[in-house]
C-alpha cells in the first residue's frame, strides 16, 4: 500500500489507524468487532482508549502490532506504524517488529509470563532475539530496569520464577520486560485491573513515570476512568467498536460533549437518600454481628468482628480482597459457622450453621451475587427462578406465584410479559442481576446481603442496579449489607461504613464519620489510593507520600 | 480481560431481543441440516443398527439358533452369507446380532450411568466424608485394568447374561462416576446452587433441578462413549468365549467361531467384527460433532 | 526440592498402599464363591471325602485372614501357589509368558510412542489444515475398532493375501532375536495400531491447550521466533502432559495385549489368563490379575511422579 499522505506530511505521527475493521467468528459467521475507527499516536504520546466489555478496544491494541486473536481477521482499513503498513507485513516483518519497537502488557502477569522460566531469562530472550545486546548487558539492563520500577532487590529478584513474586511486582517486571528494547511504543492492556486498589496505585505511579523517562508512546487500555485520567495525555472512547468521542485528557474531563461519555461521567454522582435518622440505641438491630470468630481448618480469617444492621439502612463493608468481608457474609448466612460469637437475628441467636436454621430464619435473610451470570441457573426459566422462593416459603399456588412473579418483574422494571418465559441466557447482565433482586426479594426478607453485587457491571448498568436498590430499599423498609472493595460505591450507597483489613474491623462509623477526617492509617491509606477523576491526582499524591 | 472475540452487545431495552423462538424441533433438525457430513454418516448408521435391531425377525425367515445347512456353506442365493461352523445361516445370526449385542450394552451403559451418574453428583454436592470415601473407592477399583478385573470376576460368578451386564456396568460406572462428580462440581460451586441450600432446599431438588440439568450435555456425551467402549468390551469377552454364550448370536463370538475361515482368505468372519466396528464409527462421531457444538473446541480425548 | 521429596515418597506409599488394596480385593473376590474353591472345582462330582482333602490340599482349612497373609508372602516372594488344573507351580507358568508379552508390549510401544507424539504434536501445529482433519478422522475410526477387527484385517492383508508375515506367533524361549520380531510383528503393529489412535488424540489436545495459554500468546508478542516459542516456551511444560498420555496409553497397552495374544496365539500372560479363566483355574486367574494390576498401578504412579517432577512450581517454590 503507498504510504499514507498525512504520515509524510507529520514526521512525528508514529501510528496511523484509518477506517480499520476487524471481524470475529461467532456462531459460525462473522461479526464485526471494530467497525471502522481512525486512530493517530505521536510519538511520546499517550493516548488512553476507555469503554466498557465489547467495545473493542483490545481487539484495536492487539491489532496496532498487526495481530489478531485467533477466530478473527482485518476486514478493512489500514495500519501504519512508522510507515510500515502491518496489515501486509509479512510474518517476519512483523516479527522483527514485536518486541523491539512494539511491546505488550497484558492484563494478567501470572498467566502471561511461562512458570519454566526466570523473569530475567525472559526478559534477556528479547534483545537475544532481535539481537540488540548480548546476555550480559540484557541482565545488567534487566536490573536497572527492575530498579528503575521500584521493584524491590533489583539485583535478584530477577533470578526468581514468576509464581514466586507478588502480583503488583509481576506486572511490574512485565513492564520492565516490555521496555527491554526500549520500543516506540508500548500497548498496556488493562494491567492494573486484577489488582487492589493499594498495589494499583504504586503500578501505575512506576509505569507511567519509565513511560516519561524513556519517551515512549503507548496506548493505554483500560474501562476505568480515573485511572486513564491519570495516564493518558489523550482519551477515546469506544462503544460497540466505534469511536464516540475523542479529545485530550483535561478537556474530555472538563468538558465531554457526547451523550453516552457523558453518562460514564455522571455514574459517579449518585447518592443514596439518606435513611430516616430512627434513633439507633432505641431500636434493636435486625441483625447483630457479635464477636465473630471464623476459621477455614486451624486458621483464622475473621477476628472478633461485630456490627449492626438496621431496619431500612445500608451497612457497607469495604476493604481489598482477602480482607475477610465476602467471609463475613459466609458467617452471618451460615455458609461458615463461626467458631466464636453470635449472630442475631432481632435479638435472638442465629443457630451457626444454615443446616440447622428453620424456614422462616433462612428466609429472612437473603443474599445477591456479584456474578449474576452464576447466581441464576441457566436452565431455568425466569418464572420458575422468581416463583421458586414464593412456592417453597410462602407456600403459593401455580397462579398466586404467577400473579406475584408479575408484580416482581414490574418492582424490578422489567415488563412481565416479555420477561417471564425467558431463560437467563436472553438476558443482558444488568436484567439478570435484577432477576437476582427479584428472586431475593420473593421471600419477603427484612436483610439482603449485597455481594459486590455491581463490580462485574458496565457502570451505567452498575448506577441503574444501585438506584433501584435504593428505591426498594425506601418503599420495602429493607436492611442491606452491601459488601464492595470500590469507595465509590460506598460512597454512593452507605449509611454505616465497616472498614476490614486481614479479618479485622479497623474502623466503623456512619458514612460521613468515615469520609472524613481524621482518618486511621489504613483508611487513609485505602482512599488516598483511590485514583480520582483529576488528571493531576496521582502526581499531587506521589508529591505529597514522598 | 476485555478480549471477547465477539461484542456482547447488551441493549438496555428489553424490545431488541426478538420475543418468540424458533420451536426445539425445528432448531434441531436445522442443526441436524447444518452438521458435518460425518456427522450424518454416524446419525445414517445409528437408525440403521436400531432398524435392523428391532425388526430382525421380519427380515429373515431363518431362526436365530437354528441349523439350516451344513458348516461353512458358500454365500449364495440360500444363505446369503453362508453359514457358519454348525450350519447357522450367517445373515440371520447378524441381525439377530444386532438385537443382542446392541441390547445388552445399551442395558449395561444405562445401569452403569445410572450407578455412576447419581453417586457421582452425590459425591460433588453432598463433598467432606461421603465424597471422600467413594471416590477412594472408585480409585482402588480404578486401578485394576477393567479388562482383567472383569476375567476375574467372570471366573468367579461364571458367565451368564446378568452377571455380564451386573461386572461391566459396575467396572464402567467409575468412569461415570468420575466424570459426573467432575462436572457436578463445576455447578456445585455456582452461586445458584449456593442460593438453592440457603433457601433450604432438599438433596432431590438440588441434584435433580439445580445441578443435572446442567450437566446434560456432557453426560450425554460421555454417554455415547461409554456405550462404545462397553460395547467393545462386551465384543472382546466374546470373542474371548467369556462373554455372551452360545446359542445366542452375538457379533463377538461369531468372529470367534469362524476365524479359521480367515486363513482361507474368506472374509466372513470379518462381517460381525465390521458390524461393530461400523457402529462405534458412527457412535463416535455424532460424539465428536455434539462436543464441538456443546463445549465450543473441546479437543480429543 | 524438598516438596517434590515429599510429594513423591507420598504418591510412592500410596502406590503401595493401593497394590495392597488390589491385592485384597483379588484375594476376597475368590471368597464370594459361593460355598468354597473345592466344590467350585468338583462340581457335580463332589463328595464330602474328596472336597476335605482338597481344602486341606488347599490349604481352605485354615482361616481367610492366615491364608491371605502366607498368600501375600508367597507373592512377594516369586510364589504363587500351584495351578488347579495341571498342579505346576504358577511362577514357572508365569515366568516365560510373562517377558513374552513385555516383549511384545515393549516392540508396540517402541513404534506407537515416537510415532504418535510426532504425529499428535504436528496436527496440534497446524491444527484444522487438511493434515488435522485426515488425523482426526483416522484415529476416531481407529479408536472404534475392536482389537480382533484390526488384528484380523493384518492377517487377512499380511498374512494370507501377501504372505509376508506368519499369522501365528509361536514363539519359544529359544527363538532368536530377530525372529523373534519377525514373529511379533503383526501382533505388534494390531497393538500400535490401536494404541495409536487414544494417544494422538491426547497428545495433541493437551498441546492445543498449551498452545493456547497466555505466555504463548506474549512470546509471539515479544517478537520470537516460531522455533523458540516451541522450543523454548512450550516444550518445557508440554513434558507434564505428554508423560501422563504415554503412561496412561502404554498402561492400555498391557491390557489389549490380552486380545491380541488370543487371536495370535502367542504365548504370553493375556493367553494364559483367558484359559485359566474358562478351566476356572482360579488361583492363576489370581496371579495374572494381580500382574497386569501391579503394571498398571505402576505405569500410572510413574506418570504421577514425572508429572511432579517436571512442575516448574514444584522445582521452585516459593
Amino acid at each position: 500500500m503507498a504510504s499514507n499522505t498525512s504520515n509524510a506530511a507529520n514526521n512525528d505521527v508514529l501510528l496511523e489507524i484509518r477506517g480499520l475493521r476487524i471481524d470475529g467468528m461467532r456462531d459460525e459467521k462473522w461479526h464485526e468487532i471494530v467497525k471502522g475507527i481512525d486512530l493517530t499516536l505521536h510519538r511520546g504520546e499517550v493516548l488512553g482508549l476507555i469503554g466498557e466489555s465489547g467495545a473493542g478496544k483490545s481487539t484495536l491494541g492487539i491489532a496496532a502490532m498487526g495481530y489478531v486473536k485467533p477466530g478473527c481477521r482485518f476486514s478493512g482499513g489500514s495500519i501504519t506504524f512508522d510507515g510500515i503498513d502491518m496489515i501486509a507485513a509479512s510474518e517476519e516483518k512483523k516479527q522483527a517488529l514485536r518486541g523491539m519497537r512494539i511491546a505488550y502488557v497484558a492484563q494478567s502477569a501470572a498467566a502471561s509470563f511461562n512458570p519454566a522460566h526466570k523473569l530475567i531469562e525472559q526478559f534477556a530472550e528479547i534483545p537475544l532475539q532481535h539481537q540488540k545486546s548480548n546476555k550480559a548487558e540484557a541482565y545488567a539492563d534487566a536490573k536497572d530496569l527492575y530498579g528503575k520500577l521500584l521493584l524491590p532487590d533489583p539485583n535478584r529478584i530477577g533470578f526468581r520464577y514468576p509464581h514466586q513474586v507478588s502480583g503488583g511486582q509481576l506486572q511490574r517486571a512485565m513492564t520492565a520486560m516490555a521496555m527491554s528494547c526500549r520500543p516506540d511504543l508500548i500497548i498496556f492492556d488493562e494491567p492494573t485491573t486484577a489488582l487492589d486498589v493499594t498495589t494499583q496505585i504504586e503500578v501505575l505511579m512506576t509505569m507511567k513515570d519509565i513511560v516519561e523517562k524513556f519517551n515512549t508512546a503507548a496506548i493505554y487500555i483500560t474501562h476505568d476512568l480515573a485511572v486513564v485520567a491519570q495516564m493518558a495525555d489523550r482519551i477515546m472512547v469506544l462503544r460497540y467498536g466505534e469511536l464516540v468521542e475523542e479529545a485530550p485528557t483535561r478537556i474530555m474531563l472538563a468538558n465531554p460533549k457526547q451523550d453516552y461519555t457523558k453518562s460514564l461521567w455522571a455514574v459517579r454522582s449518585f447518592r443514596k437518600t439518606p435513611a430516616l435518622n430512627l434513633g439507633q440505641n432505641d431500636n434493636q438491630p435486625i441483625i447483630s454481628v457479635q464477636n465473630v470468630t471464623a476459621a477455614y481448618g486451624s486458621l483464622d480469617i475473621l477476628h472478633e468482628i461485630s456490627f449492626n444492621l438496621y431496619r431500612g439502612q445500608t451497612v457497607s463493608v469495604v476493604g481489598e480482597s482477602g480482607s475477610g468481608k465476602s467471609t463475613t457474609a459466609r458467617v452471618i448466612t451460615g455458609l461458615l459457622p463461626a467458631r466464636l460469637g453470635e449472630v442475631l437475628f432481632q435479638g435472638q441467636a442465629l443457630p451457626k450453621d444454615y443446616r440447622q436454621r428453620s424456614k422462616d430464619q433462612l428466609r429472612q435473610v437473603q443474599m445477591i451475587y456479584q456474578m449474576a451470570d452464576t447466581a441464576i441457573n441457566p436452565r431455568q426459566r425466569i418464572r420458575d427462578i422468581i416463583g421458586r422462593p414464593l412456592s417453597f416459603y410462602l407456600g403459593m399456588n401455580a397462579k398466586q406465584c404467577e400473579e406475584r412473579t408479575r408484580e416482581l418483574l414490574d418492582m424490578i422494571e422489567l415488563k412481565p410479559d416479555q420477561f417471564i418465559d425467558r431463560f437467563p441466557s436472553e438476558l443482558s447482565g444488568g436484567q439478570k442481576q435484577r432477576i437476582c433482586i427479584a428472586r431475593a426479594l420473593a421471600a419477603e426478607p427484612t436483610c439482603i446481603i449485597c455481594d459486590e453485587v455491581t463490580s462485574a457491571l458496565d457502570q451505567l448498568v452498575a448506577e441503574g442496579i444501585l438506584r433501584l436498590l435504593d428505591r426498594l430499599q425506601r418503599e420495602l423498609n429493607l436492611a442491606y449489607m452491601f459488601i464492595t472493595h470500590d469507595l465509590a460505591t460506598v460512597k454512593a450507597i452507605s449509611d454505616d461504613v465497616v472498614v476490614m483489613l486481614k479479618g479485622r474491623i479497623v474502623e466503623q462509623g456512619s458514612k460521613d464519620d468515615i469520609f472524613s477526617p481524621p482518618y486511621p492509617e489504613y483508611t487513609e491509606k485505602l482512599l488516598s489510593s483511590v485514583p480520582q477523576m483529576d488528571p493531576d491526582w496521582m502526581r499531587n499524591l506521589l508529591a505529597k507520600r514522598s | 480481560m476485555n478480549t471477547n472475540i465477539s461484542p456482547k452487545v447488551q441493549p438496555l431495552d428489553a424490545s431488541q431481543i426478538p420475543a418468540a423462538r424458533p420451536s426445539k424441533f425445528k432448531l434441531a433438525l436445522r442443526e441436524l441440516w447444518r452438521a458435518p457430513l460425518s456427522a450424518k454418516f454416524g446419525i445414517l448408521v445409528v437408525c440403521g443398527y436400531i432398524f435392523i435391531a428391532i425388526f430382525a425377525p421380519w427380515l429373515t425367515h431363518y431362526g436365530e439358533s437354528e441349523i439350516v445347512g451344513g458348516p461353512f456353506e458358500e454365500w449364495g442365493k440360500k444363505f446369503l452369507l453362508g453359514t457358519d461352523n454348525l450350519g447357522r445361516d450367517m445373515f440371520t445370526r447378524l441381525l439377530y446380532g444386532a438385537r443382542n449385542t446392541i441390547g445388552i450394552a445399551f442395558v449395561t451403559t444405562c445401569l452403569a450411568f445410572l450407578i455412576g451418574g447419581i453417586s457421582g453428583i452425590l459425591a460433588a454436592i453432598l463433598g467432606g466424608w461421603p465424597d471422600q470415601i467413594m471416590s477412594r473407592v472408585v480409585d482402588i477399583l480404578m486401578a485394576i485394568p477393567s479388562l482383567i478385573f472383569s476375567l476375574l470376576l467372570l471366573t468367579i460368578f461364571g458367565t451368564s447374561i446378568p452377571v455380564l451386564v451386573i461386572i461391566i456396568a459396575v467396572l464402567d460406572s467409575t468412569r461415570v462416576f468420575r466424570l459426573a462428580r467432575a462436572v457436578s462440581l463445576n455447578v456445585v460451586v455456582m452461586d445458584y446452587v449456593e442460593a438453592a441450600r440457603l433457601r433450604g432446599e432438599g438433596l432431590a431438588w438440588i441434584t435433580l433441578r439445580e445441578v443435572l440439568p446442567n450437566i446434560m450435555p456432557p453426560l450425554v456425551a460421555e454417554f455415547g462413549l461409554r456405550f462404545c467402549f462397553v460395547f467393545l468390551t462386551i465384543a472382546a469377552l466374546s470373542f474371548l468365549g467369556l462373554g455372551i454364550q452360545p446359542p445366542t448370536a452375538d457379533w463377538g463370538s461369531m468372529v470367534r467361531d469362524n476365524a479359521t475361515l480367515i486363513s482361507y482368505g474368506d472374509i466372513t468372519p470379518l462381517l460381525p467384527a465390521g458390524a461393530i466396528a461400523l457402529l462405534t464409527v458412527g457412535v463416535n462421531f455424532i460424539v465428536d460433532w455434539f462436543l464441538h457444538k456443546t463445549s465450543g473446541l473441546k479437543d480429543g480425548q | 526440592m524438598l516438596s517434590i521429596l515429599r510429594l513423591t515418597l507420598q504418591r510412592l506409599g500410596l502406590g503401595v498402599l493401593v497394590l495392597f488394596v488390589v491385592s485384597l480385593i483379588i484375594f476376597l473376590g475368590v471368597e464370594l464363591l459361593p460355598g468354597d474353591l473345592c466344590q467350585a472345582i468338583q462340581g457335580q462330582s463332589a463328595t464330602e471325602s474328596t472336597v476335605a482333602a482338597c481344602r486341606k490340599d488347599l490349604g481352605l482349612d485354615q482361616s481367610a485372614p492366615t491364608r491371605y497373609v502366607h498368600w501375600l508372602q508367597g507373592i512377594v516372594k516369586g510364589d504363587f501357589g500351584k495351578s488347579l488344573a495341571n498342579g505346576r507351580q504358577i511362577s514357572e507358568l508365569i515366568s516365560v509368558r510373562l517377558q513374552n508379552t513385555f516383549f511384545l508390549a515393549i516392540v508396540a510401544a517402541v513404534i506407537a510412542v515416537p510415532l504418535s507424539l510426532t504425529l499428535g504434536i504436528l496436527a496440534a501445529l497446524y491444527r484444522n489444515s487438511w493434515f488435522d482433519r485426515t488425523i482426526n478422522v483416522f484415529t476416531l475410526s481407529s479408536i472404534s475398532f475392536p482389537e480382533f477387527f484390526v488384528a484380523y484385517i493384518l492377517i487377512l492383508v499380511f498374512s494370507v493375501k501377501l504372505g509376508w508375515f506368519p499369522s501365528l506367533s509361536d514363539v519359544s524361549p529359544d527363538t532368536p532375536f530377530f525372529e523373534r520380531l519377525y514373529k511379533v510383528f503383526l501382533p505388534a503393529l494390531t497393538l500400535t495400531l490401536v494404541v495409536m489412535a487414544h494417544m494422538m488424540r491426547m497428545t495433541r489436545a493437551a498441546i492445543i491447550n498449551l498452545m493456547a495459554s497466555p505466555y504463548i500468546e506474549m512470546a509471539k508478542f515479544k517478537g520470537l521466533s516460531r522455533g523458540r516459542i516451541i522450543l523454548h516456551h512450550a516444550l518445557p511444560n508440554a513434558w507434564a502432559p505428554i508423560v501422563n498420555v504415554v503412561a496412561l496409553n502404554l498402561a492400555y497397552l498391557i491390557v489389549g495385549v490380552v486380545i491380541v495374544e488370543v487371536v495370535f496365539v502367542y504365548p504370553g500372560l493375556g493367553q494364559l489368563i483367558v484359559d485359566s479363566v474358562q478351566k476356572r483355574d482360579i488361583p492363576v486367574v489370581q496371579a495374572c490379575s494381580i500382574i497386569f494390576a501391579a503394571t498398571y498401578v505402576v505405569l500410572n504412579l510413574t506418570a504421577d511422579i514425572l508429572s511432579i517432577a517436571t512442575n516448574p512450581r514444584l522445582l521452585h517454590p516459593r
